[in-house]
């Protein structure tokens, strides 16, 4: 690690907005620096603080803390400066729309906008009028793409592969961008995919996503290699999609007993933050299959793959 | 020679044209003769001999004439949002597509539902429009949904019909005095059928909302408005027309409904014709409508329903957006499409890709609008007022926002190279519009 390293491309996309941008192959890429990262990116050496002197601008109409802490980390591992806007708190309220915002930062010149909104397709708008690489960081209802990255690359580290094994994804599918972006990876990457939740928490449509489609938890958990389980949104589920959470914790809640459905050793996960005692039970969250510390270490790792990825097609640009 | 030779200086003799009008059976080679304003005949036995020697004539080199189109579904912004649009602003993008006399809307600040504001737009036509203009009025005052407006005044003060609009009125027993209030005036209740409390969503409800992470719209939210105003209408005998229909089974409920013997019509946006829901593709804001855009198998059903006369009427549904309501994200960017410019070059490729004879979509444009509506216009006859289009229906152009006479540019159409046009829009004999390349 001491000459400086080659830095061939991953991927061709100018943008990481969706996973459907991304061949199989270009993800095994992504996933395989992201390993690399895992391993190294805490302490890189300065030939490898590729983004030294860039700018990433986090711009994050939706609050997350976790989120947007580990693109943070992830850029200042890189060598970036990170700039965080929580725009919710700013110009939002003072009628400002989001392309007004777009072309107020990029006259700040960011060589990155990491973005957060609460609208499916505002990412993309947004990135048709920025002149930087623009990062999903979740879209509404309609991908959350890095989520999904970290997702397979801690299966990956689990399994060795994605090819073949058994992922259900449990819960409500129906308002989830990570369940989509999971889906579309996963398949993508010949994993075979599950969806288990009522019938109210499924989207229209849901069986031409190449997935297999359950309603009770006993049936989906079956076989499964890995169990992924999304956060219920309590407030606007109670009487609305489902009748309470005790009724919902009581068909659908991860607990110790449901787990034990699945195959020995399937992982557990959870993209966070937790509703405990609702979708999953604490014993089973903190218990020996669970991944989900892993997972946010590996969010910061794949973020920085991300990063020096769309780094690289832009220096290849630039060229 | 045809008329009273002493006035034949205003005369004007359209010759060498094809003259299509359903309501006198013209389809065919022929001529249109006019004097201050009216149609003196039409057909083949216009010709220069018979038009006299005195009358201007012009060669029509084949193209088509066709009665101008009664569009019955305008937005405009005035009154109160005259930045995206003004009646004249409207009626010169109508006078470009061949519309003669624009609907509008009530769906303005303030809301068309008094007597007064009635009178008011239609002084403003009067004196700033190029097309005619008459207007809807609101069923509930305020379109709130909770009080009938004043519709016999309304009707006494020029309002052609009632609506509530981009809204269904969702209280049952209202709609059934509104309907039988109605029918004492014999003025048609005009329905956006949409049951609300269903039709929370942003686009077709299905798969591509759901890959797409969008909140949908089911079809069935609109049959099932439309079922339910069906009954009403039986009960009360009002003429009922529904402003748009987007699905495949509402064609069928209204087919059913018109072989039982009730008074319903319907009309169709001329979007959901030619348009569907995968022309929404990366959140493309000019493609949210309201009713959605639905499926290629519900479009083709509009087709096949529009061919058998199960839909009566086409409309633009001209909605002018400004910048600041569609460069939003989908969720968040209003609804609508500006259309008055488009609707007839749209309607013209069903003509040439999907078999529909062009009889039939001038039918539905003109006469049948017309006469839902109690107008004279609508029809190439002696006595009728000289309101027509003359069509080249193999003209190419592309639609641009240069190009586009409305202050919005919200057109779905943008960008596309449409087949055929209108070359020259008459308006009570007076050329309002003609087309220069």
């Amino acid at each position: 690690m001491t000459s400086t390293p080659a830095r061939p491309p991953l991927f061709k996309a100018q943008h990481l907005l969706a996973i459907n941008d991304f061949s199989p192959i270009e993800i095994q890429e992504l996933l395989d620096l992201s390993q690399f990262y895992a391993e190294h990116g805490k302490s890189l050496p300065a030939n490898r603080r590729f983004l030294g002197g860039q700018t990433q601008v986090n711009l994050f109409f939706e609050n997350s803390t976790r989120t947007q802490s580990s693109f943070e980390i992830a850029g200042k591992r890189l060598g970036a400066d990170v700039m965080n806007m929580a725009v919710s708190t700013s110009s939002l309220s003072k009628g400002e729309t989001v392309l007004d915002t777009a072309v107020t930062i990029n006259a700040m010149h960011p060589d990155f906008l990491v973005v957060r909104h609460q609208s499916s397709g505002a990412v993309e708008l947004l990135a048709q009028k920025v002149s930087c690489a623009v990062i999903n960081a979740g879209d509404g209802q309609h991908e959350h793409p890095t989520q999904a990255l970290l997702d397979a690359l801690t299966i990956r580290r689990h399994y060795g592969k994605l090819e073949g094994l058994t992922v259900a994804i449990c819960g409500d599918i129906l308002h989830s961008r990570v369940a989509r972006s999971n889906i579309h990876l996963l398949t993508k990457m010949g994993a075979r995919v599950r969806c288990v939740a009522p019938s109210t928490l499924l989207p229209s449509g849901i069986g031409n996503f190449g997935v297999e489609v359950f309603r009770r938890m006993e049936d989906g958990l079956k076989g499964a290699d890995v169990v992924m389980m999304l956060r219920l949104q309590v407030e606007r589920m109670s009487g609305a999609f489902v009748p309470s959470l005790r009724e919902y914790y009581q068909f659908y809640g991860l607990s110790e007993a449901r787990l034990r459905i699945a195959n020995d050793k399937a992982l557990v996960m959870h993209p966070g933050p937790m509703n405990r005692g609702v979708e999953i039970d604490s014993s089973v969250a903190d218990g020996m299959q669970s991944v989900i510390r892993e997972q946010v270490e590996m969010g910061v790792a794949v973020r920085m793959a991300v990063l020096d990825g769309l780094d690289r097609v832009r220096q290849g640009d630039a060229a | 020679m045809i008329g009273d030779p002493a006035r034949s200086r205003s005369r004007k003799a359209y010759l060498n044209a094809h003259v299509l009008s359903p309501a006198q059976g013209l389809n065919g080679k022929g001529g249109v003769l006019i004097e201050d304003g009216w149609i003196l005949a039409a057909g083949t036995g216009v010709t220069k001999e018979s038009a006299g020697a005195s009358a201007q004539v012009i060669d029509c080199k084949g193209r088509i004439i066709a009665p101008g189109l009664v569009d019955m579904r305008v937005f405009t912004g005035e009154p109160g949002s005259e930045y995206r649009e003004t009646l004249a602003s409207a009626s010169q993008a109508a006078a470009a597509g061949g519309v003669t006399t624009m609907i509008i809307m009530p769906n303005t600040q303030p809301v068309i539902d008094d007597a007064a504001i009635v009178d008011y737009v239609l002084r403003r036509a009067r004196d700033t429009a190029t097309v005619r203009v008459f207007p809807m009025a609101a069923i509930t005052k305020g379109l709130s949904g909770e009080l009938l407006a004043e519709i016999g005044l309304l009707k006494q003060a020029g309002a052609v019909a009632v609506t509530d609009g981009v809204k269904s009125v969702a209280n049952a027993n209202l709609f059934r005095r509104a309907l039988t209030y109605a029918r004492d005036f014999d003025l048609p209740v005009v329905a956006h059928a949409e049951e609300p409390s269903l039709a929370g969503g942003v686009m077709n409800a299905g798969e591509t909302a759901s890959r797409l992470g969008l909140s949908g719209n089911p079809a069935m939210a609109e049959v099932i408005m439309i079922e339910r105003d069906l009954r009403l209408v039986e009960m009360t005998g009002a003429r009922y027309h529904v402003s748009q229909i987007s699905s495949a089974l509402s064609a069928t409920v209204i087919k059913a409904a018109k072989a039982r013997g009730l008074p319903v019509t319907c009309g169709v946006s001329i979007n959901h014709l030619v348009l569907n829901e995968n022309d929404i593709g990366a959140y493309r804001t000019f493609f949210k409508l309201s009713p959605p855009l639905r499926t290629e198998t519900d479009r083709r059903a509009l087709v096949e329903a529009l061919a058998d006369g199960t839909i009566d009427a086409i409309v633009s549904s001209h909605d002018p957006q400004s910048d600041d309501t569609k460069r939003l994200p989908f969720a968040e960017a209003a609804f609508g499409a500006v259309g008055l410019e488009t609707m007839l070059s749209a309607a013209l490729s069903l003509h040439h890709n999907d078999g529909v004879p062009l009889a039939r979509l001038v039918e539905a444009m003109s006469q049948t609008p017309a006469r839902i509506l109690g107008l004279e216009t609508g029809r190439l006859a002696a006595g009728a007022p000289a309101d027509f289009v003359v069509i080249d229906p193999t003209l190419s152009w592309k639609v641009e926002d240069q190009s586009l006479r409305s202050q919005s540019k919200n057109s779905p159409f943008e960008y596309r190279t449409l087949e055929g046009r209108a070359v020259e829009t008459v308006v009570a004999g007076r050329t309002v519009y003609a087309y220069s390349a």
